[in-house]
């Protein structure tokens, strides 16, 4: 059981039921070939999907590319074009929003502004024919589990950001549902606020054992806090996996590019041997892991800031000769500009201690990677043609 | 966020609506071209423009005609410069004294026109003043003069402060600031007020009604208004079709206008 | 702005003369009340003993139009509060404009043609009797401006847009997202309105409310046109006075009498207004 004692007498019951193995996906969402058109316009396109029970789970895209479309979907505001959406293993076709076992919270939050916190809170329970008493109790220890003790009859208008963001997550709570469905919901709030506020979410999240699909576009939140993150662009899903193996062993280059910086040696393959690739390209062969199915002979060879090393001497074959530009400072490391000879640009990423030691910019460098720790995709340039 | 029935019931439902708002219009046009005796269409007897000749050739249809639009423009050029002077003293203005004198100017919008007409009537009487068309204008202005200070006010709230700040700065004098900044804002504003000012008191009915005078001094609305306490003949609908195509035409022109300058 | 209120106030002096004499600005209203009140008190006092004679028929025919005026104002509300609310859901902007000008189309057309309109189809030998009788639904021509009946239907249609505009700016400024939370709660759709649309819409509705009500009220050719000898308005009673009786005094009393009618409605809508937005600010 994830619940913990202090919460338990919050725990609805459904959810309790999330561990019980006779009924082993309360929680869980499946999009079966989901599709979604406005008009001649296709936002989701043939998307499958499966969401285990109890899971914090990330979809993270640029903005438009259909994320939020697919939670109106789930929680019942639109209908898929065509496929299948079940929750808790049932055909949820035709059922309302108001029908549905889903809570969700809006990127702007959505709050009534007309109404005191714990009215805000209390509302899914009211529109359940709760009496009052009972509500207004429930409302208390929502707000207790989202640690805004005291608010329960200030008007919305005269919260904090912060604060607002835990009314609606008690409000979304109330009604007991199986799966929690945000949309952005950080997306108003101040930097420091915003990291706080995930762990936070996280947190409750273990705590209620609730299913949480979380919308985002910022990659750093999505593998912060997720169990698994699914990565889609222009309605189509590109990877699901756990943050770790989306970050290292990329599907994509879109995926590789859009979970954090990169650099990229586009080029010719030249061969494959033992799950390792050589490329060639006028900056010369390099070899990385192919760990993806590889088509054709044009590829592209990625490698994290943080895996190449700067030094005066070339050692071993991924060597790529260059000059330092620039130097950013990044808080806790410092981001180092390179440029070879073409002009392709390098970005390394030093330990702040480092910084002294690095070599002028006047005189030619090496960088260096691990094999290990690069990895060669198909090249976009083919993917859009296929 | 609507499902696709819901987005149908909606469109039935204002269908409808938008069908029970103009098909009596349509009705009391069509009337006027239908060959009856009674202003119908159902027991269509063919099409027929006699209607539209007895209108032409009525006299008294064309004094009316004339009154009216005297009336109107007696309106547009007292009420036009009584409410634009009266937005511009409510916007000095500030505290308690700018609710109270808001509120007085806002009242006569409020009351009922037949009250209106009845206390110009009564208030010009006792300065021995005979009803007639001119205490129609007075009438008319004392409340279409707040209409226009509510359009103008509007108008003047969205001109940026700084705006005459940096005119004055640069060196101009009040006159020139009103004459460069001011009117320039304003114009729209004005433009619209004069039109509503002018159809307003086109179709005023109680006011005009009460200060009259006698029957002779008909504006259009009292006219048609006599017309059918007195038997209706079919006549009165062509004048009504005359009325709605011109609005209907007006109103378009307008607000084509207005959208292809807001484009660019 | 020194350099400025000296030109405001140069404008509104130079204005001022004309203010009196159109009797248009705040003078005006001690002015009249001043009328009012000789009217009242001196010559009028026979007036008001008259009229006391006659309250049974005036009074009745008073709070008859009160009672006829409240009923359209809800019967306007109950057809136009779901036309604003599709109007917002259910038309996109770039439609809006043109729905809009087809949508005001009766409203530049005057007052007198709208219910002319109505005079026209529900006369006698009208179109509306016409075509029942063509169906088989009726047998012979219906008398339907009969009792109150014309009336209502005239005002009803008159003034309809008078609510329809107040009630779709209120509910445009509403956020989507309000109506969805709602229903993602479970809120079924009658109490996503009450809860929450509604709440939101209060100052729309109320002053689309007050509108109808004092142009009802007030409606004077509506009445004249689509009522029936048995039907009395009070604005035609007054007329009567003024116009055919040639009684100025009790017209003017009268007139004050229903002024003070409207003004207490609005005060009294006003005031509930406020406190609902003094619960808004808490
Ligand atoms: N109701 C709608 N009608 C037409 N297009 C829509 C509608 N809702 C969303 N879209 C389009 O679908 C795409 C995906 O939108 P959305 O799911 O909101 O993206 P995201 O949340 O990922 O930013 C966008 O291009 C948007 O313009
Ligand atoms: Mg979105």
């Amino acid at each position: 059981m994830r619940v913990s004692s202090h919460s338990r007498n919050l725990v609805p019951q459904a959810i309790s039921n999330s561990a019980d193995p006779e009924k082993p996906s309360e929680g869980s969402v499946e999009l079966e070939h989901v599709s979604c058109r406005f008009g001649s316009f296709r936002a989701i396109e043939d998307l499958s999907l499966t969401i285990r029970a109890g899971e914090f789970f990330s979809i993270l895209g640029p903005s438009g590319c259909g994320k939020t479309t697919i939670l109106r979907m789930i929680s019942g505001f639109i209908d898929p074009s065509a496929g299948t959406i079940r929750i808790g293993g049932e055909d949820v076709r035709g059922k309302r929003a108001n029908q549905r076992p889903t809570s969700l919270i809006f990127q702007n939050l959505a709050l009534f502004p007309l109404m005191r916190v714990w009215e805000n809170v209390a509302f899914g329970l009211e529109m359940r024919r709760v009496p009052r008493s009972i509500r207004r109790k429930r409302a208390e220890e929502l707000l207790t589990l989202v640690d805004l003790v005291g608010a329960e009859d200030k008007m919305v208008s005269q919260l904090s950001g912060g604060q607002r963001q835990r009314v609606a997550i008690a409000r979304a709570l109330a009604v007991e549902p199986s799966v929690m469905l945000l949309d952005e919901p950080l997306s108003a709030l101040d930097l420091k606020l915003r990291q706080h506020m995930r762990a936070e979410l996280r947190s409750i999240q273990k705590r209620t054992g609730v299913t949480f699909i979380y919308i985002t576009h910022d990659q750093s939140e999505a593998l912060a806090m997720s169990d698994r993150v699914a990565v889609m662009n222009k309605g189509r899903m590109l990877q699901v996996a756990p943050p770790h193996e989306i970050y290292h062993n990329p599907s994509s280059g879109f995926v590789a590019k859009f979970v954090g910086e990169t650099n990229v040696i586009e080029g010719k393959l030249v061969r494959i041997a033992d799950g390792f690739g050589t490329v060639e390209s006028p900056l010369g062969q390099h070899r990385a892991r192919v760990s993806h199915n590889v088509q054709g002979e044009s590829v592209a060879l990625y490698v994290r800031p943080e895996h190449v090393d700067v030094s005066r001497q070339r050692q071993g074959d991924n060597a790529i000769e260059a000059r330092l530009q620039d130097v950013s400072f990044e808080g806790s490391f410092a981001l180092v500009k390179a440029v070879t000879a073409h002009g392709h640009v390098f970005l390394v990423a030093t330990d702040n201690n480092d910084l002294q030691r690095l070599p002028s910019n006047t005189e030619n460098v090496y960088l260096h990677f691990d094999e290990q720790q690069a990895f060669l995709l198909q090249s976009d340039r083919e993917q859009c043609i296929t | 966020m609507f499902r696709h029935s819901q987005i149908k019931i909606g469109h039935l439902y204002l269908a409808l609506f938008l069908l029970y708002l103009l098909l009596p219009l349509g009705v009391m046009g069509g009337a006027s071209l239908n060959d009856s005796r009674f202003p119908t269409v159902y027991p269509w007897m063919g099409l027929t423009d006699k209607w539209f000749i007895a209108l032409w050739n009525d006299s008294r249809m064309w004094g009316a005609l004339r009154n009216s639009v005297v009336v109107a423009i007696g309106v547009v050029l007292l009420a036009v410069p009584t409410g634009t002077a009266a937005a511009f003293v409510i916007s000095s203005m500030s505290g308690t004294a700018r609710t109270i004198l808001y509120g007085a100017l806002i009242a006569p919008v409020l009351a009922p026109g037949a009250v209106i007409g009845i206390s110009t009537l009564l208030f010009w009487a006792k300065l021995s003043v005979p009803p007639g068309l001119h205490l129609s204008v007075l009438g008319q202005v004392s409340y279409i003069a707040s209409l226009v200070m509510l359009l103008v006010l509007a108008r003047l709230r969205s001109l940026d402060a700084s705006l005459e700040e940096a005119a004055i700065d640069l060196g101009a004098s009040h006159a020139q600031v009103l004459r460069y900044i001011v009117f320039p804002h304003l114009a729209p504003a004005l433009t619209a007020s004069a039109a509503v000012a002018f159809f307003q008191s086109m179709e005023n009915f109680n006011i005009t009604l009460f200060t009259r005078g006698t029957s002779s001094s008909d504006t259009l609305t009292v006219y048609v208004f006599s017309m059918v306490r007195g038997g209706v003949t079919p006549s009165i609908n062509a004048l009504a079709l005359i009325i709605v195509s011109v609005t209907l035409l007006v109103t378009t022109t307008f607000a084509l206008l207005r959208q292809s300058s807001k484009r660019p | 702005m020194l350099i400025i209120l000296p030109n405001i106030a140069l404008i509104e002096s130079s204005f001022r003369p004309y203010l009196p004499l159109n009797e248009i600005d705040g003078p005006r209203d001690s002015y009249t009340l001043a009328n009012y009140q000789r009217f009242l008190s001196t010559p009028v006092g026979f007036d008001i003993f008259g009229m006391s004679i006659d309250v049974p028929i005036h009074l009745r025919i008073f709070i008859t139009t009160v009672l006829y005026s409240i009923f359209v104002t809800a019967i306007i509300l109950i057809i136009g509060y779901p036309a604003a609310y599709y109007m917002t859901k259910t038309i996109s902007p770039s439609n809006m404009a043109i729905f809009f000008i087809v949508l005001t189309v009766p409203m530049w057309v005057s007052e007198i043609l709208r219910s002319f309109a109505w005079f026209t189809i529900l006369s006698f030998k009208g179109p509306l009797n016409a075509l029942l009788i063509e169906i088989g639904v009726i047998n012979s021509e219906v008398r339907w401006i009969r009792g109150y009946y014309g009336i209502i239907i005239g005002l009803v249609y008159t003034y309809m847009l008078f609510m329809v505009f107040p009630l779709y700016s209120s509910m445009q400024s509403l956020d989507k997202n309000q109506i969805e939370a709602a229903q993602d709660l479970g809120a079924s759709w009658w109490r996503t309105h009450w809860r929450v649309i509604v709440p939101h819409c209060k100052p729309g509705i109320v002053s689309g409310c007050v509108m109808v009500f004092m142009l009802s009220a007030g409606s004077l050719l509506v009445p004249s046109l689509l009522g029936s000898p048995n039907s009395l308005w009070f604005t035609q009673t007054i007329q009567q006075l003024m116009l055919e009786a040639l009684d100025w005094n009790t017209g003017a009393a009268y007139s004050l009498l229903f002024l003070s009618l409207c003004t207490f409605v609005v005060v009294a809508m006003m005031w509930a207004f406020k406190v609902k937005l003094s619960d808004i600010t808490n």
